[in-house]
C-alpha cells in the first residue's frame, strides 16, 4: 500500500515538474500581452481592410482613427512582453521561434518596418480609399516579413 | 544454350525499350515558330510562375529578389537540392538559352544538354503552360541582371543521382491535361491555369506518395509541410471557407479575413502574388471555389 502511494507521488511530482519546464505560454503574462496587441493591430486593421475591400464605406475620419491607433500600437515598446524563455520550443501556446532571441536586431529592424508602415497609412488614410488602398500592401508585407521568418507554421 | 540467348535477347530489348521510355523529351521547334515576346507579359509570368522564391538568394528582400543567383536549398528524403543560377548570365546562368532551351526545361523537365531534371523544378505543373507565356518569359529573364557564379550542386546520394531514372518517374508522374475538368466559365478557367500551371500551388499543397509524385486524388487538400514542422492547409472549398474576395485580398495584401497575415514560405508566394491583376487574383480565387475541388473530387 505504502509504495504504491509512494509510486503514485512520485508520479505526480514528476507530472508537476515537467509541468512546470513546459508552461502554458496562455498562463505567462507576457506572452498573453504580446499575443493581445497583436489582436489590437488586427482589429484596427479590420477596419482599414474593410474600406480598402469595399465591404464597408470609406469614412476619412474613421480610417483616420483606425490607422492613428495602429501607429501608436505599433510604436509601443515591445521588449518586456517578449522575456527569454518564451519561445515555443520553451512551452505551449506561442509560436514565437527562438529565433527571434537570437537574431534581436533584425527583429528590431522588422518591428521598426512595421511602425514606418503604420505610420504611411496614418498619413494615407485619410485622403482618399485609393490612398488607403495603396497603404493597405506595405502593411501586409511588413507583417509577413516578421511572422516569415520568426513565427511556427501553425499545428 | 538456345534459351540463355532467347532470355539475352529479351534482357537487352528490355533495356533497350526502358532507355528509350526513360529518354529526355524535347519540344518541336515548329511549335514555337511565330511567337513573338512580350516583356510585360513575361512580368506577369515571371511573378505568376514564383521563380525569385526558389532562384533568388536567400533571404533576398525586395528588388534583390530579381537577382536570381540560386543557392536556396531544399532538403528532402532524397537528398538536398540546391536552386541553380538562372539569372541572364551566359555561364553561370541561363542567358545563353534559346526559347526552346526553356520551354524544353519547363514543359519536359529536360536540359539543354538533354538530361532530366530533379522535379524539385516543379516541371510537372509548368508543363500545363502556354509556349507563348514561356517566350515572353525567356525574354524577360533576358533583361535581369547576370550573376557569374554557378549555384552549388545538389547534394543527391545514390541511387538518387542517377538522372536517367528520372524518366522513368516522369512516366509514372507526368500529368497530362488538366486535374481539374468540367465546364468551366472563362475565369475559372484562368485561375485553372494559374493554380495548375504556373503558379504550382499543388506541389506544396497536394500531399505526395513515397516516391514523391503528386497524389492528385487528393489535390490541393494539404498535407504535412516538408519542413517537420506543422502542415500545408487544404485549399479545397470544403476545407477553406473564405470567400472569393478573402482569397484574392489574401494573394494582394496577405491578410487573411481575420487580419492574421501570412506566415513561412506563404509570404514569398504572396509578394509574387501581390504583383498580378486584380483580375488574375480574383481567377485564382474562383478556381479554388470550384465545388468539383471538394472532397478530393477533382480527379475522376
Amino acid at each position: 500500500m505504502f509504495s504504491v502511494r509512494k509510486t503514485a507521488l512520485a508520479a505526480a511530482l514528476i507530472g508537476a515538474t515537467a509541468g512546470a519546464a513546459f508552461a502554458d505560454g496562455h498562463a505567462n503574462p507576457a506572452v498573453k500581452a504580446r499575443q493581445q496587441v497583436m489582436s489590437l493591430y488586427a482589429f484596427h486593421l479590420g477596419t482599414l481592410g474593410a474600406m480598402a475591400q469595399g465591404k464597408m464605406d470609406y469614412d476619412a475620419e474613421m480610417a483616420t482613427k483606425a490607422a492613428s491607433n495602429l501607429a501608436a500600437l505599433t510604436s509601443l515598446d515591445q521588449s518586456m512582453m517578449w522575456p527569454a524563455g518564451t519561445d515555443s520550443g520553451s512551452m505551449e501556446g506561442t509560436r514565437a521561434k527562438a529565433e527571434i532571441w537570437s537574431n534581436f536586431p533584425d527583429v528590431g529592424a522588422k518591428g521598426k518596418a512595421l511602425a514606418d508602415a503604420s505610420m504611411a497609412m496614418k498619413e494615407a488614410a485619410g485622403g482618399g480609399l485609393e490612398s488607403l488602398q495603396a497603404a493597405m500592401g506595405p502593411l501586409g508585407g511588413a507583417c509577413g516579413a516578421c511572422h516569415k521568418a520568426y513565427r511556427e507554421p501553425e499545428s | 544454350m538456345k534459351w540463355l540467348t532467347a532470355l539475352l535477347i529479351l534482357l537487352f530489348a528490355g533495356a533497350g525499350v526502358g532507355w528509350l521510355l526513360t529518354s529526355p523529351e524535347r519540344v518541336s521547334p515548329d511549335q514555337l515558330a511565330g511567337i513573338t515576346p512580350d516583356l510585360k507579359l513575361g512580368e506577369q509570368v515571371f511573378y505568376a510562375g514564383g521563380c525569385a522564391s526558389c532562384h533568388a538568394a536567400p533571404g533576398a528582400e525586395g528588388d534583390d529578389k530579381l537577382i536570381l543567383a540560386g543557392g536556396h536549398s531544399f532538403p528532402s528524403q532524397f537528398g538536398t537540392f540546391i536552386a541553380p543560377n538562372i539569372s541572364s548570365d551566359k555561364n553561370a546562368g541561363i542567358g545563353g538559352w534559346s526559347d526552346e532551351d526553356l520551354a524544353n526545361a519547363m514543359l519536359h523537365g529536360t536540359s539543354p544538354e538533354g538530361q532530366h531534371y530533379y522535379p524539385a523544378f516543379p516541371y510537372t505543373s509548368y508543363a500545363q503552360m502556354n509556349v507563348e507565356d514561356i517566350v515572353s518569359l525567356n525574354a524577360f529573364l533576358k533583361t535581369l541582371p547576370a550573376v557569374a557564379t554557378p549555384a552549388p550542386a545538389h547534394e543527391v546520394g545514390f541511387p538518387f543521382n542517377i538522372r536517367r531514372a528520372l524518366g522513368g518517374w516522369k512516366l509514372l508522374f507526368a500529368r497530362s491535361g488538366w486535374v481539374v475538368t468540367g465546364d468551366l466559365t472563362p475565369e475559372q478557367e484562368r485561375g485553372r491555369y494559374l493554380v495548375e500551371g504556373p503558379g504550382h500551388c499543388g506541389e506544396c499543397h497536394t500531399p505526395r506518395n513515397g516516391l514523391g509524385g503528386l497524389d492528385l486524388g487528393k489535390w490541393l487538400t494539404g498535407g504535412p509541410n516538408p519542413s517537420g514542422k506543422g502542415k500545408i492547409p487544404a485549399l479545397t472549398p470544403d476545407q477553406l471557407d473564405w470567400s472569393q474576395g478573402d482569397i484574392a485580398e489574401y494573394l494582394k495584401s496577405g491578410f487573411t479575413p481575420e487580419y492574421d497575415s501570412a506566415g513561412g514560405e506563404m509570404v514569398d508566394v504572396i509578394a509574387n502574388t501581390s504583383k498580378l491583376s486584380d483580375a488574375d487574383r480574383a481567377a485564382i480565387a474562383a478556381y479554388l471555389k470550384l465545388p468539383q475541388l471538394a472532397a478530393g473530387d477533382a480527379s475522376d
